[in-house]
């Protein structure tokens, strides 16, 4: 069992690795917007886990992006903050609800699902925008990159966990 | 001690968070210098195959466009080498050549970012080194940042850390090419002299000034022009004639006298007084 869910993780790691560096790296829509999928795996990636291996596998993952889309260290930074963010994100979307053992992400309210992922995603891109830009004479077109890339993100991680999430039933 | 100790264990998770952040913000903060490592970047092995691999598959739905872009570009290379008025012997020894130029093919390329990079499928096995300029057929596009044994990544005009050495055809007056990143169909010139008489349409090609690139190569035509803040001299956006976001086939050029030209700068810098 515990093999199992190790082996979906690492199949959604490198799934969505490649799925963010060869289909939405490339996609530039009106120019500037790039959907960031990857974020999903710091969204599925278990509650009850250890953090520090949380935050350990956020450095990764980012770093791995980092690489293959020539960005060195935007995106890790990025991820870091929310692997690190995300339990304060999940106490104040679910309540004191989520520190129960029976908690699960499946069991929640789509309305509270969607606020924890565009949340994570708005931190994610404040972050990474802001490093990318580096200076505030510039606020107006960091608010721009954040506010329709996060758009797009939100969009495009609804969709693809839409797909995969498995059935209420 | 035993306090030290409990705080690192109470706060451990906080403490990897900032240590993992350092070490991003580090490799950010390294990364705006221009020489970047060599290892990190898209043209290692691993990003390198894969992006090659996506490209192999991707290439045949644009061979049409591509075999057509070809075909032009031969037709002017024939055009100019007909109505060449020289000599009609070609000298087929090339060690007197001062250029030596490579065909790559881009395998991945972004201009989104404001530091944008593009890949290509050449590295040190094929003669590309580090600081060799690279073009299309249309213009100019970038200058090789680092390379691996097959792959090779070059920092794009789209770049903030760009700067390339270009003038107006046809006179003396050159000035830098930068980016300020606010669209990756137009550049910026800077340090043009007021006094230089400008229109909009004229046409910019890279200055005689760099060792990286040969002189006149197209980068594009004036779109604005007005004065900067201090009034001497001109601030003029470029419209490209490269079409930044479809790049296929590109070539690297290779300025044989540029060691030289390098060493004897270098020896001028270093004398004292």
């Amino acid at each position: 069992m515990i093999r199992n869910s190790n082996f979906i993780h690492i199949l959604r790691f490198v799934l969505l690795v490649l799925v963010q560096v060869l289909v939405f790296n490339q996609m530039n829509f009106l120019g500037f917007i790039n959907p960031m999928v990857y974020i999903l795996y710091l969204f599925w990636f278990p509650i009850k886990e250890n953090r520090m291996l949380f935050i350990g596998m956020g450095f990764l993952l980012g770093f791995i992006i980092d690489l293959f889309s020539d960005t060195l260290a935007l995106h890790t930074a990025a991820t870091v903050t929310i692997a690190y963010l995300r339990p304060a994100v999940m106490r104040f979307v679910f309540g004191v609800n989520y520190e129960f053992q029976s908690f699960r992400l499946s069991n929640t309210t789509r309305v509270q699902q969607f606020t924890f992922l565009a949340l994570l995603i708005l931190i994610h891109h404040v972050v990474f925008f802001t490093l990318e830009i580096f200076s505030l004479a510039n606020l107006l077109l960091i608010l721009k990159k954040v506010v329709f890339n996060a758009l797009g993100s939100i969009i495009l991680c609804l969709l693809l966990s839409s797909l995969f999430s498995t059935s209420k039933e | 001690m035993q306090q030290i100790i409990n705080f690192i264990i109470r706060f451990k998770t906080t403490l990897l968070f900032f240590l993992l952040l350092l070490i991003s913000l580090f490799l950010t903060v390294q990364s705006h210098t221009y020489h970047r490592s060599i290892f990190f970047n898209s043209s290692n092995r691993i990003s390198g195959s894969l992006y090659k691999t996506s490209n192999d598959i991707s290439k045949y739905f644009k061979l049409n466009s591509e075999n057509d872009d070809l075909l032009e570009h031969n037709q002017e290379l024939l055009n100019k080498l007909f109505n060449a008025s020289r000599a009609d012997t070609m000298e087929l020894d090339t060690a007197g050549a001062r250029y030596r130029v490579t065909a790559a093919k881009v395998i991945k390329n972004s201009f989104g970012n404001r530091k944008n990079y593009i890949t290509i499928d050449r590295g040190t096995e094929q003669g590309i080194r580090q600081d060799m300029g690279v073009i299309t057929a249309k213009g100019i596009l970038g200058i090789v940042e680092a390379c691996s044994k097959n792959y090779s990544v070059v920092q794009s005009i789209l770049n903030t850390n760009s700067n390339i050495n270009a003038k107006i055809k046809n006179t003396n007056n050159f000035g830098s090419l930068t980016w300020d990143a606010r669209g990756f169909d137009r550049v910026q010139l800077e340090d043009i002299p007021r006094l230089v008489q400008l229109m909009v349409g004229d046409t910019i090609v890279t200055g005689a000034m760099s060792s990286i690139f040969p002189e006149d190569i197209p980068i594009g035509v004036i779109s604005k022009f007005d004065l900067n803040v201090s009034k001497s001299f001109y601030q003029i956006d470029v419209d490209l004639f490269n079409d930044m976001t479809n790049i296929k086939n590109v070539y690297i050029i290779e300025n044989m006298d540029r060691p030289e030209i390098l060493e004897l700068q270098s020896t001028v810098e270093n004398d004292p007084e």
